[in-house]
């Protein structure tokens, strides 16, 4: 059977998604192919130049955990390095940095051009081809067709693409590059839940004609912190951001042409996301607010463009033009492309499974824009997460699934394959439960061990990563060896109750005023452990206390992640369910008792029902 | 919040008051409570002993059964025991406390028995989707309590802690996740911690009304007191408009507790009526004696019934008792000073100004509490410890703790409430932040 097909794996489309999914499906083994309209334009990145941030950063992290490319090629591209939120705790730290555009791309396209077990081809993919039920291979524009068992499409905002500024309506997945309407068609005709989306970017300007002199710069961090566990240091030249503000004169041409905006016109019907609104958006709304904050960042050390971020359009080019230059510093500026917002068709994410395959179509997985995300983070966790499991599929090996106390990739999937979206869906901090667990400095102590026996983590990293462990271990080992008593602290100038307990290292580590030199003042052994060891003891330490906490509720959540209810148990034959709740679960048809809770509406009755099944069908299994 | 290794213990029986009270208990810690409550130890497997039974500080809770059944073989599957008890509130609420005294112990949540017992092969499909409506009801009916009020005010309360949590959290939230935002505050601990103080402020309150909301609810706890032969059987009788007590001209007829639940000024009102206070002439009549006296202390107020034909001795009365003497009639012309209302239980004169009385205080009571009255136990429970996690974020702001700690602090806070506010998920939490500040790079 395997001799039928040329590929185990094809990935359509070489944006972040794509090139996460074929690259990880690769490193599995698998024989791989991307296939993308045009290969000079993989690694692109269409809207911001820039990458990670807060949750954002965080993904990027386990991407890099796992082995994926895109911390690796944002460490060979990035010219601004910030690491945001250096004042709070190291849990909610956010590694984002500005990327210069065309390295990004370069290095992306060297990276999967001599990456083993991957091959890259140029076609536009029009068609899928399914027999008997089953994914068997795509059919390019010119007929051809490449057959695989397992297809993963990683498409964009290219779906059904529709282009808004002002009055004009251009059918394109990008500016300037055709929509894939044969495949939406085809993903129509297949029954699947779809919606429409929309998504704006603004004008790109010329940086030439920028008056930089008068605006306020922020520059990188002096040391700059890389995103992937495996770069020493960041040699890229670093660069600075200009700052600058709208003004009443901005919002004043802003509300005189509102009924010019696409959006406001009522041209689109896709939902916009709350956090990134247009500039429409924010005079409209925040009507009480005298200006707007815009970063003009560049778009790379040798070009001359720059994207002001913050007034993402649909007005009307000349408005665009009018608005922007009563913005200071701008007033002279040259606008080399116009905003606009896009609409797209997405896919409701609760047709696929944890392992981003769609429930309905065996072989066929998603993943990126196309589920309802924004952002190229998001887009790449999951294109990691369905290449892994794709290639899965075509080895005839179960899904691979992250769950939501291991990685804000978890989180991510679990969030669409659960609650859906009602707007692009973007990470962030706060929808992670156990946020003070998944941090950015331990995604390597989280995943990189499982990205191993998943066979997803190559030689050098797996190496490091184990000398990295030992270390850690160590340290850990000497600072809960070392102890005093309350007494003995209090000697130290340490604030901690006289009750008689003695406190290890370790413990004392925690207090928020006390550091790891205070800790190696007293113990001079522990001044000889590696300052990056030292560093990460210290935030694990810190956060102890709230992570013995949760382990019981981590331990309630894995118990009924083990739950797993049949793939295509009849809802209507559990007894003691009513309509609507009978109603919801066929809507999710959630894979475990876990994910059916997390289902607003679902009464705890129901999951008694539900549990009684699950247990009826594995009678006395052994565990697990 | 639980997690699957807890013990857990709820009133399997009807709510108080009832005859008799079942608390069923189930988890690894059931051995140790069965060793330590009651007075003989740890009874023989499914075997019901009959003893006393005692907290941790030696008071005594009462006398009633016990029944130890060692997992697997028992309803869960786990170590379960049953306490078969006198079905009163007080009896109730004392023995619950006792048993969540002990470590990893808590109340249990809608269903959770019957989850363990299917989690452990307990219980069959036909009689999972029989429970499956009794827990949902039993959820709707903790629910409907929940928002259930008086005069409105606690609906509103929790809707302003609801509040007061969101805006806490979205404060919060914005200066974690957008710090690189213009619109979103750099320095967010200033107005977090007044939010925090104010909300610890409230739960405190609610939680200071000293039980009173509970007894208002389950009924409020009047006992008869007075020698014997005082007429205190009479009175009850007379406000029950009923023979609910035996009445002789016998001293010490009334030998145990005898209680009878009334509606006085449309607030449910129990009234006890006790064996006469003297030197107990046989040892019945004396238990009856010792739970009078206990009963009188637990009261929530207390009638000092006073014959008329003997001098009234008022002497060892408490500030707040209701001071009656009966049998007016006898002396009609006699008048005595104070505050004391003369009745004849006999034809029923001045019972009235009795019941305005009692309604009087009731409402008194009821109205002096400032916070709104917190109404279930178990409802006390998650203020308490929504107050702890409130409490650790205030301290860790002050130590200057990072802003991811004590958002996690307010989110355990508020995960407590939510039996109480509704959960408050990150959706709406996020709703917040993008309606209150102008985020978007």
């Amino acid at each position: 059977m395997r001799g039928a097909f040329d590929f185990d794996v094809i990935v359509v489309g070489g944006g972040h998604a794509g090139c996460e999914a074929a690259t990880a499906a690769a490193r599995t083994g698998a024989r791989t192919a991307l296939i993308t309209h045009k290969l000079a334009t993989i690694g692109e990145m269409s809207c911001n130049p820039a990458i990670g941030g807060l949750g954002k950063g965080h993904l990027v992290r386990e991407i890099d955990a796992l082995d994926g490319v895109m911390a690796r090629m944002a460490d060979v591209s990035g010219i601004q390095f910030r690491l945001l939120n250096r004042s709070k705790g190291p849990a909610v730290w956010g590694p984002r940095a500005q990327i210069d555009r065309k390295l990004y791309r370069e290095a992306m396209q060297a990276e999967l051009a001599d990456y083993p077990n991957l091959v890259l081809v140029e076609d536009g993919v029009e068609d899928l081809i399914i027999e008997a039920d089953r994914t068997c291979g795509v059919t390019g524009q010119t007929g051809k067709s490449y057959r695989a068992p397992a297809v993963v499409i990683t498409t964009g905002t290219f779906l059904k693409g529709v282009i808004h500024r002002g009055e004009e309506r251009i059918e394109a997945g990008r500016i300037g590059e055709k929509p894939a309407i044969g495949l939406s068609d085809r993903l129509y005709t297949s029954g699947l839940p779809m919606g429409r989306l929309k998504t704006g970017t603004p004008a790109r300007l010329d940086g030439t004609t920028i008056d930089w002199d008068r605006l306020e710069m922020q520059s990188a961090d002096e040391q700059p912190v890389p995103f992937s566990f495996l770069t020493g240091k960041i040699e890229v030249p670093q660069t600075s951001c200009g700052i600058t503000f709208t003004n009443a004169k901005t919002h004043r041409i802003i509300a005189d042409n509102l009924s010019r905006s696409a959006v406001y016109s009522g041209a689109i019907a896709g939902r916009g996301p709350r956090y990134c609104p247009s500039i429409e958006d924010k005079v409209h709304r925040f009507a009480g607010k005298d200006r707007h904050q815009v970063f003009l960042e560049p778009e790379g050390l040798n070009d001359d463009t720059v994207y002001p971020n913050g007034i993402s359009t649909s007005l009307p080019a000349e408005v665009q033009e009018d608005f922007i230059r009563t913005i200071e510093g701008l007033e002279n500026v040259r606008i080399i492309q116009a905003g606009y917002a896009i609409e797209y068709d997405y896919v409701d994410p609760r047709a696929l499974t944890h392992g981003l395959e769609v429930k309905a179509v065996p072989g066929l997985f998603l993943a990126g824009q196309i589920n309802g995300t924004t952002g190229y983070e998001e887009a790449g966790a999951q294109g990691l997460v369905a290449g892994l499991n794709a290639a899965r599929s075509a080895q005839g090996r179960p899904a691979a699934v992250f769950d939501r106390a291991e990685a804000y990739i978890g989180v991510l999937i679990d969030d669409l394959v659960t609650h859906g979206v009602s707007e692009p869906y973007r990470m962030f901090t706060s929808r992670a439960e156990y946020r003070l667990a998944l941090r950015a400095d331990n995604a390597d102590q989280r995943l990189t061990r499982r990205g191993e026996e998943l066979g997803l983590v190559g030689r050098t990293r797996a190496e490091m990563f184990h000398v990295k462990q030992q270390g850690l271990e160590t340290g850990r080992k000497l600072l809960k060896a070392l102890s005093l008593t309350p007494n003995e602290a209090s000697h130290h100038g340490w604030k901690v109750n006289q009750d008689g307990q003695r406190r290890t290292a370790w413990d004392l580590l925690a207090y928020p005023d006390i550091g790891f030199n205070e800790i190696a003042a007293v113990f001079p052994e522990v001044a000889a452990l590696a300052e990056e060891d030292s560093a990460q003891l210290s935030i694990e330490a810190t956060y102890s206390g709230y992570l013995e906490r949760q382990k019981a509720d981590v331990e309630q959540l894995r118990r009924d992640e083990n739950l797993e209810i049949p793939r295509g148990l009849d809802f209507s034959s559990v007894g003691g369910l009513s309509n609507e709740v009978r109603y919801k679960l066929e809507a999710v048809r959630p894979a475990t008792l876990g994910q059916a809770a997390r289902i607003e509406g679902v009464t705890p009755g129901a999951l008694v029902s539900l549990l009684a099944h699950v247990k009826r069908r594995r009678p006395e299994r052994a565990a697990g | 919040m639980g997690t699957a290794r807890d013990t857990i213990c709820a009133l399997a029986s009807g709510p108080p008051p009832s005859a008799i009270a079942i608390i069923r208990v189930s988890g690894p810690k059931v051995r140790d409570i069965c060793t330590k409550i009651p007075e003989r130890g740890l009874p023989g497997p499914r075997r019901a002993v009959f003893g006393k039974f005692f907290d941790s500080s030696g008071t005594i809770i009462d006398e009633g059964l016990i029944l130890f059944m060692p997992g697997p073989a028992s309803y869960t599957g786990e170590d379960t025991a049953e306490f078969y008890l006198h079905g009163g509130s007080a009896v109730i609420d004392h023995a619950i406390d006792a048993i969540c005294s002990f470590s990893e112990t808590r109340l249990a949540e809608p269903g959770e028995f019957t989850r363990r017992a299917f989690e452990n092969g307990r219980v069959d499909l036909v009689e999972a989707e029989g429970v499956a409506d009794l827990i949902d009801a039993e959820t709707r009916a903790q629910k409907s309590l929940a928002l259930d009020q008086l005069d409105g005010r606690l609906s509103r309360q929790y809707a302003e802690w609801r509040q007061e949590l969101v805006e806490v959290l979205a404060l919060l939230e914005v200066s974690i996740d957008f710090p690189d935002e213009d619109d979103a505050p750099a320095e967010t601990a200033g107005p977090v911690s007044v939010s925090l103080s104010r909300l610890a402020g409230g739960l405190e309150r609610a939680l200071g009304d000293d039980a009173v909301g509970e007894r208002i609810r389950e009924g409020f706890h009047i006992t008869i007191v007075g020698p014997p032969n005082a007429g205190k059987s009479s009175l009850l009788n007379r406000l029950a408009r009923r023979e609910a007590a035996i009445v002789s001209d016998l001293p010490g007829t009334t030998r145990d507790v005898v209680e009878v639940r009334l509606k006085i000024g449309g607030h449910i009102v129990w009234i006890a009526d006790t064996a006469g206070l003297r030197e107990a002439a046989d040892q019945v009549e004396a238990e009856g004696v010792r739970r009078a006296k206990a009963r009188a202390a637990s009261a929530d107020l207390r009638i000092q019934l006073r014959p008329a034909d003997k001098k009234p001795d008022f002497s060892e009365c408490e500030p707040g008792d209701l001071l009656v003497v009966n049998k007016g009639d006898l002396t009609p012309e006699a008048t005595w000073t104070g505050d004391v209302i003369v009745i004849s239980a006999l034809t029923g004169d001045g019972l009235p100004e009795v019941e305005r009385r009692i309604a009087g205080i009731i409402n008194d009571k009821a109205g002096e509490t400032v916070a709104p009255l917190i109404t279930r136990r178990r409802h006390r429970l998650a203020l308490e410890s929504a107050l702890f996690h409130v409490k650790h974020a205030i301290d860790g702001l002050n130590r200057g703790g990072g802003a991811e700690l004590v958002a996690e602090d307010v989110r355990l806070a508020a995960r407590q409430l939510s039996s109480l506010t509704g959960e408050i998920g990150v959706e709406e939490i996020l709703g917040a932040v993008f309606a209150s500040f102008c985020i978007g790079k």
